[in-house]
């Protein structure tokens, strides 16, 4: 036994030694690029670099002047609203689509793929699309009218006080689907005997998928909020096609703060500054999460 | 400077390979994509081929704003062009102090640019340490109210003559179901329209100390709070615009849907695809008919230091090509913009080219805000004035209040 334990540990590292070689492009990719830049930009994000890094340090009069413009407020606002509605929304609709799937529904397959078509789509095409929807001279707001409700009025894309509810509808409308498809997926996975034997058991239904089901899909749930997360940090695209900020600037977010500071502006620190601020928000909420989730317990 | 030296050698191995093929090809980055603005670069090239070498068209859709990130990004990241436009000013500025740019100091006096080029600070904002590096083609000026008669006659009130005669007649536009300004979603068109009501209302001298001298004072005194003042009047009259980009704007008054829109010269390229003309269909009033100065902003050619020692030498030959005085003429005619020496002829100019170019002579002129504030006041304004002309419960003395604090930290 010890002598296994003696030869065994050398070869835990020279263990599959072509596919840990083959692996070190990724790796150096991961540590030099990601890593790397992650902190390049933290650092510059002290400076008072302009269309070029400069290593003039400043101390944290980037940060101060971020927090003090309103557009940045504004953005961080908006990303809050559009962040917690899009959780919310996407994973119960998607949820309950997945569910009504699960019924063995006739054309199941028809209904599956109109569902995730919207998801082919780019935010660009969709930001467009649903930017002429909710025009209000040639969308909802006039076939409504047309039909005869002359005092209908449906234009959020130009009231500043609901806009972000705009993009928000274009963003479920695109996203859902794919929710529906990872949450079927983890509905399938469930074994058949678990609902006979909760049958069995006289247990209705919804408290079936409450109580036992929704439990034992945890990690489908967990890899689908991972995925809905990150596309509500990066959110830019959809609001550049959709609303372009407007109106005003009732509908920026931080990306799209951090690619005008940093090219249009020519001021490198402060969307350095910008794009920090992003990764600690994102860091407050992963890490007592991940420390919950993976921290506690070691898995196998 | 690690990153410069590293960019270096970047460029020395991107540049290498493409010096074996002909020398003279040479690549020009610009973001004229319209109709109009097409075929006046189309005479660039073509004059430019006529000297033997080669026009590559870079044209990169999607406006200025776009555009200027990728150009600013292939040259700082070692794939340069061979000549770019930017708008003469400030935009460039860094890319020059870091050592990316060639130096025309010698084209520029062998070909005598300080006597030839009118009004003499678009030299200057070409000049950075007093030596040369950009090319002006052309004078674009925002200072314009470009009104619709039609949208008038509907609303039975005379074509007004100035900005207070055009404030005045706006109820009654109103009441006819007519927008009276439009303003388009935008933000640059905002904040440049708040720029034209600056020196416009406030005046040259104002205009001056508070963008050239970046003077809190002024800013915060009560000639800008007039400008605020007016400001609102704008956004009041823009109410109903519901339009983004600036040439629906124009269509808005082209259409007479609007009464009238504050916009650039380049208005005039879309009055005249329409047909219409000008005097008959629509009126012009430079510097919103107050104070008549235009600001001699516009478009330069910048050229990237390269290694070829060929295609050094073809840029020479570009720069002095883009300001010959056939060039000038051919060029600017399509463009609908003036050209930067005083000594060429525009018969074939309309009657606003001819208002621009009469106070030109007279020499009224400013120097654009591009050329004064830099990138990122720009921006921070644009922020500001898009929020202001959209929120209508933001005052005027809350906006000028923020105004006064952008100006102060404006380098």
């Amino acid at each position: 036994m010890t002598g296994q334990a003696h030869t065994g540990r050398p070869s835990k590292l020279l263990r599959n030694l072509s596919s840990k070689i083959a692996s070190i492009p990724m790796m150096l990719t991961a540590v030099v690029i990601f890593l790397g830049g992650t902190i390049w930009t933290v650092v510059y994000s002290f400076t008072n670099s302009k269309l070029l890094p400069r290593a003039k340090f400043v101390g944290f009069d980037q940060y101060e002047r971020l927090w003090d413009a309103p557009r940045w407020i504004v953005s961080i606002q908006n990303l809050a609203i559009y962040g917690a509605f899009t959780l919310v929304f996407s994973l119960v609709i998607g949820f309950l689509l997945a569910a009504l799937m699960d019924q063995k529904i006739r054309f199941e397959n028809t209904f599956r793929t109109i569902f995730l078509y919207p998801f082919a789509l780019s935010f660009i095409v969709t930001g467009l699309v649903w930017q002429w929807i909710l025009n209000p001279e040639f969308g909802v707001q006039s076939v409504v009218r047309s039909l005869g409700w002359t005092s209908f009025t449906f234009d959020p894309l130009y009231n500043a006080d609901i806009v972000i509810y705009g993009v928000l509808i274009a963003g479920l409308w695109q996203g859902t689907g794919l929710v529906m498809c990872l949450l079927l997926a983890g509905l399938r996975g469930i074994d058949e005997d678990i609902w006979k034997a909760s049958r069995v058991d006289g247990i209705p239904m919804w408290k079936t998928y409450l109580f036992i089901v929704i439990p034992m899909m945890r990690p489908v749930f967990i890899t689908t909020l991972v995925i809905i997360a990150s596309g509500i940090v990066k959110v830019y695209d959809l609001v550049v096609a959709q609303t372009s900020g407007g109106p005003g600037i009732a509908s920026e977010v931080p990306a799209k703060y951090v690619y005008d500071y940093m090219f249009q502006a020519q001021n490198l620190g402060q969307g350095f500054a910008a794009s920090t601020m992003m990764l600690v928000t994102v860091a407050i909420i992963i890490v007592p999460w991940a420390y919950l989730e993976f921290g506690g317990r070691k898995r196998v | 400077m690690k990153i410069r030296s590293m960019a270096a050698i970047l460029a020395a191995t991107v540049v290498l390979p493409f010096a074996a093929a002909n020398a003279t090809d040479l690549e020009v980055t610009h973001w004229w994509t319209s109709g109009g603005e097409a075929a006046a670069v189309a005479e660039l090239a073509k004059a430019f081929d006529a000297t033997g070498s080669k026009w590559v068209d870079g044209a990169i859709a999607g406006s200025g704003g776009t555009a200027r990130p990728i150009m600013v990004s292939r040259i700082t990241g070692g794939d340069p062009m061979a000549a770019t436009q930017f708008n003469h000013g400030r935009q460039a500025e860094e890319l020059v102090e870091a050592g990316l740019m060639r130096d025309l100091t010698d084209v520029a006096t062998r070909e005598n640019w300080k006597d030839i080029i009118k009004p003499a600070s678009l030299l200057d904002s070409c000049t950075i340490d007093g030596k040369i590096y950009c090319a002006p083609v052309n004078i674009h000026s925002w200072q314009w109210l470009w009104l619709s008669n039609g949208a008038f006659e509907t609303a039975g009130v005379a074509v007004p003559k100035n900005w207070d005669e055009f404030v005045a007649a706006a109820p009654a536009l109103e009441k006819a179901g007519i927008v009276p300004l439009a303003v388009g979603g935008q933000p640059w068109q905002a904040a440049g329209a708040f720029d034209v009501l600056m020196v416009a209302i406030a005046g040259k001298d104002v205009y001056q100390k508070v963008f050239g001298d970046k003077d809190e004072e002024v800013a915060a005194g009560p000639d800008i709070a007039r400008v605020f003042k007016a400001a609102d009047d704008a956004r009041r009259m823009s109410k109903g615009t519901n339009v983004q980009d600036w040439n629906q704007a124009t269509n808005m008054v082209i259409t007479g849907k609007a009464g009238g829109q504050i916009m650039g010269d380049w208005a005039q390229g879309e009055f005249a695809l329409a047909g219409k003309v000008a005097g008959k269909d629509y009126t012009c009033l430079p510097g919103l008919g107050v104070t008549e100065v235009i600001a001699t902003g516009g478009d330069a050619f910048y050229f990237p230091l390269l290694e070829d020692e060929e295609k050094s030498k073809a840029q020479e030959v570009l720069a002095s090509t883009l300001v010959s005085p056939a060039v000038q003429v051919a060029f600017n005619l399509k463009k609908g913009s003036l050209p930067v020496r005083g000594d060429v002829d525009l018969a074939a100019a309309n009657d606003c080219m001819k208002k621009g170019l009469e106070i030109l002579a007279k020499g009224n002129v400013i120097q654009w805000v591009d050329q004064l504030l830099s990138a990122d006041s720009q921006k921070q304004k644009e922020d500001l004035f898009s929020e202001f002309f959209a929120n209508p419960s933001m005052t005027p003395e809350d906006a000028q209040k923020r105004f006064v604090d952008i100006i102060a930290s404006a380098e």
